[in-house]
């Protein structure tokens, strides 16, 4: 019985339970994670730099009659619709393919909260990215028509504008999807492009033979009613139709991935 | 094993068992005191995992407790990854359940305060820096950042190789890293898989020290290990798992004192026949090399004693030490074939 008495006494004083981590410290956790690599970092980079570029080709390259802020958002729209989603992937395909989930998941074990914190991280970097690029944009208008002696363009309005952040944000959702879905890097990146060029082809090839498919294509084919979003305002319908093709190309197969995250195994 | 085991109670205060070895092993330890179990900080209860066909754990029930080292040992593939994956909610289990600090993991509120993880030191991003990680895990848990540079001095990450990217760090660097992560909360248990695994001696010895240290001030540790002798020299409490099955657990001491006598005689048969008629319970031995010996279920002086008044001859006879869990570990790894498979 001694020894069990003195065994007892090694026994720290109960600890009071700590506080729950808040959401906005798993989110501010996540965004930093999307920075602290070397490839994350370059990744991060490159939006600022492709807009840059875009702005830079641009202010070079169109002609003059052509350097109105239309094409400059154009320009900086390509490169950023790459960019955005293969950061959304990997912020959640990373913890299994580099396996960093391990230590992720043991100091969050509410595997939602992780991710939807990324899903937040993910939105903001897209919203935020957009208006860093549109600003470069602004500029390189600015600057391109004051070299070219022409006057300077506004041809967007703002609700254009917030056509291509959804546009945008819309395909780093389907990125994210797809690293919930795929949880492998490359799988992921390969399947988003399947998703927006591959897919989207074969949907246009279809749709100039078939006619039947070109009546049905706006209320099935996701990246077609995307497209809409970035050639000036909605109608009720375009509306209906964005609603529709991304409830099945996005949310259904998005619960399906958060469903797989939540009960998988990590390892 | 040709000849019968008997179990007559030649010993009143041991419990004895039915063949010295696993089963002995077993219902002694399960007959040792338990008393302690109300202070438990790690409870596995009835823990089973099945992948399809194959049971990875298979009822695995066992508790750790405060102030002591916890040593999980078995075989590679035993289960003990599983089970440890399973204990931190990584891994569902199919039936039963685990405890850290009287919860289940998933309802402590800021896990890293309560329980220091470590399951794969190389589980980690290689493009972030050392130092990275732990302001990762420190942010996480809402720690001051002067926290980080307390660890890396405690596990020795110099400020050069913590501002060295991980894919650069060789596997006792991350061992270091990793441990360095777990301690980060001041968490009151350690989970630790393999954790020595790529320190060099004297980082081993670093380990033990550490741990120790850890254990004596109330800390609760369960870390796990396939190398007997790596545990044999950190562990108070052993808890072997060989095939997903808990074959042994008890103190160390409980464990090693249940390796009985070893004999070693010319006259194998006269000194069998003569233990049968005492009711003396033994079997061979492999432990000496040769098959002149034997393990017995007894104190060596009674051992002598029988043997005297058979008139055999004895070569040695001491207290067989570790033996038996020796055998019964080599049994366990024998029986997965992946040391032979390799040869």
């Amino acid at each position: 019985m001694t020894t069990i008495a003195l065994e007892q006494d090694t026994r720290r004083a109960a600890r009071p339970a700590p506080a729950p981590i808040p959401l906005s410290r798993i989110a501010a956790v996540e965004l930093r994670k999307s920075f602290n690599t070397r490839s994350g970092f370059w990744l991060m980079a490159s939006i600022g730099i492709a807009a840059v570029v875009a702005t830079g080709a641009v202010v070079l390259l169109a002609p003059n009659d052509q350097l109105t802020y239309d094409t400059f958002g154009a320009a900086i729209g390509v490169p950023l619709s790459i960019i955005l989603p293969v950061v959304a992937i990997l912020s959640v395909t990373s913890e299994w393919s580099q396996r960093s989930g391990l230590t992720t998941f043991t100091l969050v074990p509410h595997r939602s909260r992780i991710v939807l914190a990324k899903g937040i991280v993910a939105v903001g970097i897209g919203v935020a990215s957009m208006v860093v690029a549109l600003a470069i944009g602004a500029l390189g208008n600015i600057v391109g028509s004051a070299i070219a002696g022409v006057p300077t363009v506004w041809d967007d309005g703002f609700g254009f504008l917030s056509g291509v952040v959804l546009f945008n944000v819309l395909g780093m959702l389907v990125g994210f999807m797809l690293g919930l879905l795929i949880r492998n890097s490359a799988g992921a990146i390969v399947a988003y492009f399947v998703y927006s060029f591959v897919l989207p082809t074969l949907a246009m090839l279809l749709a100039d033979s078939q006619q039947w498919f070109k009546d049905l294509q706006p209320w099935v084919d996701v990246t077609y009613t995307q497209s809409t979003l970035t050639e000036g305002s909605l109608s009720a319908e375009q509306w209906a139709n964005l609603g529709v093709t991304h409830l099945v190309w996005l949310i259904i197969p998005l619960i399906v991935g958060i469903r797989l995250v939540l009960r998988s195994e990590v390892k | 094993m040709g000849e019968s085991a008997h179990h007559l109670g030649v010993d009143p205060e041991r419990p004895q068992g039915e063949v010295l070895g696993v089963t002995s092993a077993r219902s002694l330890m399960c007959g040792g005191p338990r008393t302690r179990d109300a202070g438990y900080m790690i409870k596995v209860e009835s823990l089973t995992k099945t992948y399809g066909a194959f049971t990875a754990v298979d009822d695995v029930t066992f508790t750790a407790l405060p102030g002591r080292v916890t040593g999980f040992l078995g075989p590679n593939g035993a289960g003990k990854s599983t089970s440890m994956r399973i204990m931190v909610g990584l891994t569902p289990a199919s039936s039963g359940y685990a405890e850290v600090s009287g919860r289940r993991f998933a309802d402590l509120p800021n896990p890293g305060l309560e329980v220091g993880v470590l399951l794969d030191a190389s589980a980690q991003h290689a493009g972030r820096t050392g130092r990275e990680i732990l302001m990762v895990s420190q942010m996480m848990m809402g720690l001051p950042a002067s926290r980080v540079d307390e660890m890396l001095d405690l596990v020795s990450l110099t400020p050069t190789e913590s501002a060295r990217r991980v894919r650069n760090y060789s596997l006792g660097m991350r061992q270091r890293l990793g441990i360095a992560t777990a301690l980060l909360g001041d968490p009151e248990v350690l989970i630790l898989d393999e954790p020595a695994n790529g320190l060099d001696p004297a980082g081993i010895r670093w380990m033990r020290d550490l741990l120790r240290g850890y254990a004596d001030k109330g800390g609760t540790v369960l870390l796990s290990s396939h190398l007997l002798h790596e545990i044999e020299v950190i562990a108070d409490d052993l808890v072997v798992i060989g095939n997903g099955k808990i074959v042994a657990q008890g103190t160390k001491a409980e464990l090693l004192r249940a390796a009985g006598t070893l004999v070693r005689t010319p006259n194998v048969q006269d000194l069998a026949n003569a233990l049968t008629a005492s009711g003396v319970a033994f079997q061979p031995s492999h432990a000496t090399g040769s098959a002149d010996a034997l393990r017995v279920d007894a104190e060596p002086e009674l051992v002598g004693k029988v043997a005297h008044l058979a008139g055999v001859p004895l070569a040695e006879l001491r207290a067989a030490e570790g033996a038996g869990l020796e055998e019964m570990f080599l049994e366990l790894t024998a029986d997965t074939q992946r040391d032979g498979a390799a040869a």
